[in-house]
């Protein structure tokens, strides 16, 4: 999918393939003067990772509470798995799980009875008083998932004991119990340590493995949207990227090569002589737009003491989309 | 007609209520305590300076007050714990379950009264204590009539919670809305004869109705009857009815309108 140009806007023609079908959406909060989320269109396929990006106040909750129904838009259309967001809220609460950037878990009950509270409001078993009374399904369901998450041990323990990554996972488990055809994730690795950000992150992607579930997350990690299928960059409130972060890396920015020599004066005066495009910030970067960066290093004589190729980030590609918006 | 899993997420919610109170000893113990305060200090002493001077036993009038405030203002109260929920972040888990959103409150409700009937028990056993009379009939119509006040009070605080954006702006307000209430409704003293500036907000305190219920079923086949019951039992109720359902129903539809209109 190609990149877009800041403030553009980007309308799809939506597919069969579509999951997420967001049409014109706007969100104006009451006594606010600018939208919170100014009339963006998108589309998600199903299985597809996609990450919506962007800064603070961008709009990423703002359209994660929408989709999800806990927010009323000021106007526009949305569609998840085929349900309207207008017409059919329920139908959009069955078909999706959500874990929110805020933990929303009862911590004065164990994480287990937070877990049936869940699966009897979603309708999946029974109401019954005590774990040993609910179904062999439900409880063969916990103890799956709370294996695949490492928690299995934990599930009887109050909540308020938990760490910010147990909780999370926590979270994960229960969003899964009713199998979301959509999982949404907002930030859901903020506030964890690195090493709870790497493991939550494995954990995911065995829960993508197994579930088939399109994921829809929103994140300030830029390395954690490096491998989503698709991402969609927001600032103010309106769509300022959107295509795979490899169209999007490509379209924003460029490789190049850098080096330098000792003596200076000599290397300017070669590049310049050979019409070498080149800056010097100070080491001479060279973009290499196609070249090849041996070709370039075996048309420069003079002796060279640093030589590195730079393959600019998601992140470099994200902060200039911002500072051009 | 509550669909079947409906049904089992109202229970589903209740139990967690109840199941928060338990875990928490210190709430229990003071929620028990309060009530005892009313009837043994305020009612003690009313009926040490009146005794049967009025017509009728001033402890019992105090204590089958007492009784259906309780009900009805720890329900209404325990509402609280829906803007709670909010300022937690757990009532978006709640508010994005798959189910109407009236189960929800009722739900929530049923929790509260459950939670309200430790403290109607211990005041059961707190007036028997004392020595007010109470026959068994008399006790299956204090807890038949004290459910149906705690419900009312859910609704009741529902609605009013529908119009506060916080904790504490509903702790400052619900003492502001209950303590006119204990006057107007009788709960300590008899409102058969008023001035009219007062009689015109009593008739629109609900407190009113819920206690005059309580006292209605209670002293039913008694001689104080005709001192202490202002209307039929049946008549209250064709109040606390309707007026339950108009509560549920506005107070629900402006307490989600608050959660997803923001």
């Amino acid at each position: 999918m190609r990149a877009t140009a800041a403030s553009r806007e980007v309308r799809h023609a939506p597919s069969d393939r579509d999951t997420i079908v967001v049409t014109d959406l706007v969100k104006r909060y009451r006594g606010a003067e600018l939208n919170a989320v100014d009339g963006i269109s998108f589309t998600v396929q199903a299985g597809e990772l996609f990450a919506l990006l962007g800064p603070n106040g961008a709009g990423k909750t703002t359209t994660i509470s929408i989709l999800t129904t806990t927010l009323a838009p000021t106007s526009g259309v949305a569609l998840i798995g085929g349900h309207d967001l207008a017409s059919d809220p329920s139908g959009v609460r069955r078909t999706v799980g959500i874990i929110f950037q805020k933990p929303s878990l009862d911590l004065n009950l164990t994480a287990e009875e937070n877990v049936r509270l869940h699966a009897i409001l979603y309708g999946l078993f029974p109401y019954r008083p005590f774990f040993a009374l609910m179904p062999i399904a439900y409880r063969d369901r916990v103890r799956e998932l709370s294996a695949i998450l490492g928690i299995e041990r934990e599930m009887f323990k109050p909540v308020k004991t938990f760490s910010g990554g147990m909780k999370r996972k926590l979270e994960i488990v229960r969003s899964l119990m009713h199998r979301p055809r959509v999982l949404f994730l907002d930030e859901p690795t903020s506030g964890l340590d690195a090493a709870s950000r790497r493991a939550l992150w494995d954990y995911l992607r065995q829960v993508r493995l197994e579930t088939k579930a399109t994921v829809f997350l929103t994140t300030h990690y830029l390395d954690e949207a490096e491998d989503a299928d698709r991402i969609c960059i927001l600032d103010k409130g309106k769509i300022v990227a959107e295509g795979t972060p490899a169209a999007v890396k490509q379209d924003l920015t460029h490789e190049y090569l850098v080096v330098d020599a000792a003596d200076r004066d000599a290397l300017r005066r070669e590049l310049v002589g050979r019409g070498v495009v080149h800056r010097e910030t100070p080491l001479f970067e060279i973009p290499l737009d196609g070249l090849g960066a041996h070709a370039i290093l075996k048309s420069i004589d003079t002796p060279l003491t640093t030589v590195r190729t730079v393959a600019p980030s998601l992140e470099d590609a994200y902060l200039k989309v911002l500072a051009r918006s | 007609m509550i669909a079947v899993g409906e049904l089992h997420s109202i229970l589903a919610l209740a139990q967690r209520d109840l199941t928060k109170l338990l875990r928490d000893r210190a709430r229990l113990i003071t929620t028990v305590i309060f009530p005892f305060i009313f009837i043994g200090a305020l009612g003690g002493t009313l009926s040490a300076s009146f005794g049967r001077a009025p017509g009728f036993d001033f402890l019992t009038l105090t204590f089958t007050g007492v009784f259906a405030q309780t009900l009805f203002q720890s329900t209404a109260m325990g509402m609280i714990s829906l803007v709670i929920d909010r300022e937690n972040d757990f009532s978006q888990e709640l508010f994005i379950a798959p189910v109407s959103r009236y189960t929800i409150i009722a739900g929530r409700i049923l929790g509260e009264t459950l939670v309200a009937l430790p403290q109607a028990l211990a005041i059961l056993a707190f007036g028997l204590v004392i020595g007010i009379p109470i026959s068994p009939g008399q006790l299956v119509g204090l807890i038949g009539t004290g459910i149906i006040v705690a419900f009312f009070g859910g609704a009741f605080g529902v609605l009013v919670l529908a119009f506060l954006n916080n904790q504490r702006a509903a702790n400052q307000v619900f003492p502001f809305i209950f303590l006119p209430q204990f006057f107007l409704a009788g709960v300590f003293t008899p409102i058969q004869v008023m001035p009219w500036y007062l009689e015109l907000p009593s008739r629109i305190t609900p407190l009113r109705y819920a206690v005059d219920f309580v006292r209605g079923v209670f002293y039913a086949g008694t001689t104080d009857y005709q001192h202490v019951v202002l209307q039929d039992p049946a008549a209250n109720f064709a109040i606390i009815g309707p007026a339950f359902v108009v509560c549920l129903v506005i107070g629900t539809f402006f307490f989600v309108r608050s959660e997803r209109n923001r």
